[in-house]
C-alpha cells in the first residue's frame, strides 16, 4: 500500500537543509519533529511517487505550495494546482446517507435522472439508518423501509439495515450513528473525497480526507455522477502544541477553539490542526475534534495522517490510497497556536457553542439531567473517560444520566473492556454502581431533539450537561431548554455534583 | 419594469392603495403560475394597504429562472438563526421531494425560533406564510445540512432571504434546489427592518440587487450573488450541470 512508504525512512532519502522549505516535506507532516529531524541526516532524490501523464514541468517540487485540502481536491479535480477561490468539478469516493436524508436524496436522484437511473457506483454509497431509529413514529419507520427498497433496487453494498426495532443486536447489519461508523467500518481513508447528508460529515477529516456535508439535491447529483462542483475553501492553521492535561479531552479544545474564533470564525474556510498534542491523540479524540469544525462554521477539518491513522485504517480496511500533506509553502489564511498544558476544561453554555465558559466559573449552575452520547462524545473512550471519573469519584450521581452508546459496537465495548485502573470492570458496571441510566440503544438520539419518544429527549424546560455538538435554542427538544456543552469528563463530574463541574474536582 | 417604477414612488403607492381596500389593485397582481396562490389583502398601519405576494414560476429544477422582482411583508430575524430553528428537527422524518410532505414541512417554518419572536412566520393552522421576504442577521441558516431549512422557507411561500451573512451548507442549499434566493445585505437590515414592513426587492442589470423598505422609505444596496450566480441563474445544480454539459438533459434520461 501506498500509505506505508510514507513513514518508513528505508525508502526515503532527505536532504539535509537549514531551510524546512528546501526539504521538500510534501510528504510529511509537517509538524513532526522527528520526521524531518530523520531527514537532515541524509540527502534527498525523491519524496512522491512518480505522476503518470505528468508533462516534466510540474513534478519534482512543487512551484506553487498547496494544503492538504487544496491538493486532495485538486488530485480529486484531475488538475495540477488549485488555489482557493476555484469552483472546481470533484470526483467523489464515498458517499453517505442517513434515513432522515436518504429517502430525498434519492428521490431527486430518480427525479433528475429517470425512475429507472443507476447510482454511478453502488460500492461507493453508505447507507447508515440512525437518526431517528427506536421510535413509534411512523413516518420514521417509513424512512427506513423507503431506504431499504432504494438499497435493494440499486444493489447498494453497504447498507446497515435494521427491522427489529425492539432490540437493536437482533440486526446484524446495523450500526448506529453515521460517523462513527463510517470510521469503524473502514470507509474513512486518507487523501479521500468522503460527502455525507449530515453536518458532521467534517468528523472524518480525522483521517485526512477531504470530507464535508451536504443537502439532498447535491447528494442526489453525486449518486448519478460521482462528482460535485465545490470551491476551493482557504485553510486555517490550528497548531495545538504541548502535554495534554489528565483532565483535559479533545472536546476542551475544539471549544476552546469555536469560543475564540466563534460560530461564523472558519465560515468557507478549512481548519487544519497539527502540532505535538494533535500527535498525541487517538484516532476517536482527533474526530471529536473535527467533529465540531461545522459549529466554527467550517468547511471542513483535516489532521495530517500519521502512524496513528494509518494503524487504525489498515486494520479495518485493504482499498488502497494515499496521504497528502501540506507543502511547507503553502498559504494558510490564518495561524492560530495554542500551549495545552496551559488549557482548563470548558463548556459552551446555553445557546451557542461559542460561548465559552471555564467549567469550575460554572459551578453554581444546577443542572437537571447528563447525556453522555453522540457522534461527538458517544464513542468507546468517551465512555471510558466517563467511567474512569467515575470509578476514581467512588460517587453515585445526583442527577438522571443518560447514555447512548454512537454504535453497537460502541455499545459492546461500554459492557466488554476493562476500564483501567479500575481492577478490570467494565463502563457498564461503573456506571451501573454510579446509578446512571443503563446504556440505551446506539443511535443519534436526543442529540437532535427527534421524534416526541425519543429517549432522553428534553421534553421540559431543564438544564442538561451534553457531550453532544449543538445547544442552540430547542436542539435537544424543549425550546426554554438549556445546554451546556461539555467533555465526557465533565459531564461525568457535574453528574456527581448536580452542578456543571471541573473534572479536576475528581480526577486530581 | 412599470410595476417597480410605481414601488419607487412612495405617493403613487399610497394613493392606488387607498382606492382599494378590500380587493387587490390590477397594477400589483403579478402572474401567477402557483396554485396554491392565496390573495390575502392586508392592512398595514403606516401606509401601503394593499399586498400582493409576487408570483415566482415554480421551482422545479430545470426551469430557468430570470432573476424577478419580489414583493411583499418582511419577517425579520437576529444573528445565528440555526436549522433547528428554521425547521425543529422532529419535522425531519417528513421527506422535501414529496409534494405532501414538502406542503406540510411549508406549515411548520420557523416553528422552532423562540419566544423572543412575537410575530409566527406560519399561522397555527395555515401552511402559506403572509411573509415573502425573510431579513436576517449573521450566520443565518448555521447547524445542520438538512435541506428541510430551505426547502420549508420555500414550500411556505417565501421568495428571498436577506441576510448579512449565510452558514455555508444553507446557502449551498438555497442555491441547489433553488427554493428561496439567498441574499447578501451590505450593513444590518435587520435592525433597520421589521416585521411587516413592506419590501420590494430588484434585480439590477450588473447582477447587484436593491431591498426597497416602502415603510421606512429607505433602500440597500444587496451584494451580487458572485460564483452562485450561474448556478442560481440557471435554476439550480441540476439545470447549471444539464447547461454545462455535466450531466446529459432531461429528456434523454
Amino acid at each position: 500500500m501506498a500509505a506505508s512508504s510514507v513513514i518508513s525512512s528505508s525508502t526515503f532519502l532527505c536532504k539535509s537543509s537549514s531551510s524546512k522549505k528546501d526539504l521538500g516535506i510534501s510528504s510529511f507532516p509537517k509538524s513532526s519533529q522527528i520526521s524531518i529531524h530523520r531527514c537532515q541526516r541524509k540527502s534527498i532524490v525523491s519524496v512522491m511517487a512518480p505522476q503518470k501523464d505528468r508533462s516534466p514541468g510540474t513534478t519534482g517540487s512543487v512551484k506553487t505550495g498547496m494544503t492538504m485540502t487544496e491538493k486532495i481536491l485538486a488530485r480529486a479535480s484531475e488538475k495540477s494546482l488549485v488555489v482557493p477561490g476555484d469552483n472546481i468539478w470533484v470526483n467523489v469516493d464515498v458517499l453517505m446517507t442517513h434515513d432522515v436524508c436518504g429517502p430525498g436524496a434519492f428521490g431527486i436522484f430518480k427525479r433528475e435522472f429517470g425512475d429507472k437511473a443507476k447510482v454511478w457506483d453502488p460500492e461507493k454509497i453508505v447507507v447508515i439508518p440512525d437518526h431517528y431509529i427506536f421510535t413509534a413514529d411512523k413516518r420514521a419507520n417509513r424512512n427506513v423501509d423507503i431506504m431499504r427498497e432504494h438499497c435493494r433496487e440499486q444493489n447498494i453494498k453497504y447498507f446497515y439495515d435494521i427491522t427489529d426495532l425492539g432490540n437493536f443486536k437482533a440486526n446484524p447489519d446495523y450500526k448506529g450513528v453515521c460517523h462513527v461508523a463510517l470510521a469503524q467500518e473502514g470507509h474513512c481513508r486518507p487523501g479521500e473525497v468522503l460527502l455525507g447528508t449530515d453536518s458532521h460529515t467534517c468528523t472524518a477529516g480525522a483521517f485526512g480526507q477531504f470530507a464535508t456535508g451536504i443537502g439532498n439535491t447535491d447528494a442526489g447529483f453525486v449518486l448519478g455522477t460521482g462528482k460535485i462542483l465545490l470551491k476551493v475553501p482557504p485553510t486555517m492553521r490550528f497548531i495545538l502544541d504541548g502535554e495534554m492535561p489528565s483532565y483535559l479531552q479533545a472536546k476542551d479544545l475544539i471549544l476552546q477553539i469555536i469560543g475564540e474564533i466563534s460560530v461564523a470564525g472558519a465560515t468557507y474556510k478549512t481548519m487544519e490542526f497539527s502540532g505535538t498534542t494533535i500527535e498525541s491523540l487517538s484516532m476517536e479524540e482527533r474526530m471529536t475534534l473535527c467533529n465540531m469544525v461545522v459549529e466554527a462554521g467550517g468547511k471542513n477539518g483535516v489532521i495530517p495522517p500519521d502512524a496513528t491513522t494509518l494503524n487504525y485504517v489498515e486494520n479495518r480496511t485493504s482499498v488502497p490510497f494515499e496521504p497528502v500533506y501540506s507543502d511547507g509553502n503553502a498559504s494558510f489564511v490564518a495561524d492560530y497556536r495554542f500551549d495545552v498544558s496551559k488549557l482548563e476544561p470548558v463548556v459552551a453554555k446555553p445557546h451557542s457553542p461559542d460561548n465559552r465558559a471555564l467549567a469550575r466559573e460554572c459551578k453554581d449552575v444546577k443542572i437537571d439531567r447528563v447525556y453522555i452520547g453522540s457522534c461527538t462524545g458517544g464513542k468507546t473512550e468517551d465512555f471510558m473517560a466517563a467511567a474512569k471519573l467515575f470509578h476514581a469519584a467512588g460517587r453515585k450521581v445526583k442527577v438522571p444520566t443518560f447514555l447512548v452508546p454512537a454504535t453497537q459496537k460502541v455499545w459492546m465495548d461500554v459492557y466488554a473492556l476493562p476500564v483501567p485502573g479500575s481492577g478490570g470492570k467494565t463502563c457498564a458496571q461503573i456506571f451501573e454502581e454510579a446509578g446512571c441510566d443503563t446504556p440505551a440503544s446506539p443511535s443519534c438520539g436526543a442529540c437532535l431533539g427527534g421524534p416526541a419518544d425519543t429517549y432522553a429527549r428534553l421534553n421540559e424546560p431543564q438544564v442538561c450537561v451534553s457531550t453532544t455538538n449543538r445547544n442552540f435554542p430547542g436542539r435537544m427538544g424543549h425550546k426554554e431548554g438549556q445546554i451546556y456543552l461539555a467533555s465526557p469528563y465533565t459531564a461525568a463530574a457535574s453528574a456527581l455534583t448536580g452542578h456543571v463541574a471541573d473534572p479536576r474536582e475528581f480526577l486530581q | 419594469m412599470a410595476i417597480s417604477q410605481q414601488f419607487l414612488n412612495p405617493t403613487l403607492f399610497k394613493s392606488l392603495a387607498s382606492t382599494n381596500k378590500n380587493s387587490p389593485s390590477p397594477f400589483f397582481r403579478l402572474k401567477s403560475t402557483s396554485t396554491t396562490f392565496n390573495f390575502k389583502p392586508l392592512t398595514s398601519s403606516s401606509s401601503a394597504t394593499i399586498i400582493t405576494r409576487a408570483a415566482v414560476s415554480s421551482s422545479d429544477s430545470g426551469e430557468s429562472k430570470s432573476r424577478e422582482t419580489f414583493h411583499g411583508l418582511c419577517f425579520v430575524l437576529k444573528d445565528n438563526i440555526d436549522t433547528d430553528q428554521i425547521i425543529p428537527a422532529e419535522y425531519g422524518t417528513l421527506i422535501p421531494s414529496i409534494p405532501e410532505d414538502r406542503e406540510k414541512l411549508g406549515s411548520f417554518a420557523l416553528n422552532g425560533l423562540p419566544k423572543f419572536y412575537n410575530e409566527r412566520f406560519v399561522v397555527p393552522g395555515e401552511i402559506k406564510s403572509k411573509y415573502s421576504v425573510i431579513i436576517g442577521g449573521d450566520n443565518f441558516g448555521c447547524g445542520s445540512s438538512r435541506e428541510h431549512a430551505p426547502v420549508c422557507l420555500g414550500a411556505a411561500g417565501a421568495k428571498a432571504v436577506v441576510a448579512e451573512s449565510y452558514a455555508r451548507i444553507f446557502f449551498r442549499n438555497c442555491v441547489a434546489t433553488g427554493e428561496i434566493f439567498p441574499l447578501e445585505s451590505e450593513v444590518r437590515i435587520c435592525d433597520e427592518c421589521k416585521t411587516g414592513d413592506v419590501v420590494t426587492i430588484e434585480h439590477k442589470e450588473d447582477g447587484s440587487s436593491l431591498l426597497i423598505n416602502h415603510t421606512t422609505r429607505k433602500e440597500y444596496k444587496l451584494k451580487p450573488l458572485g460564483d452562485a450566480g450561474p448556478v442560481i441563474d440557471a435554476g439550480g445544480i441540476f439545470a447549471y450541470a444539464r447547461k454545462a454539459g455535466m450531466i446529459p438533459s432531461a429528456s434523454s434520461a
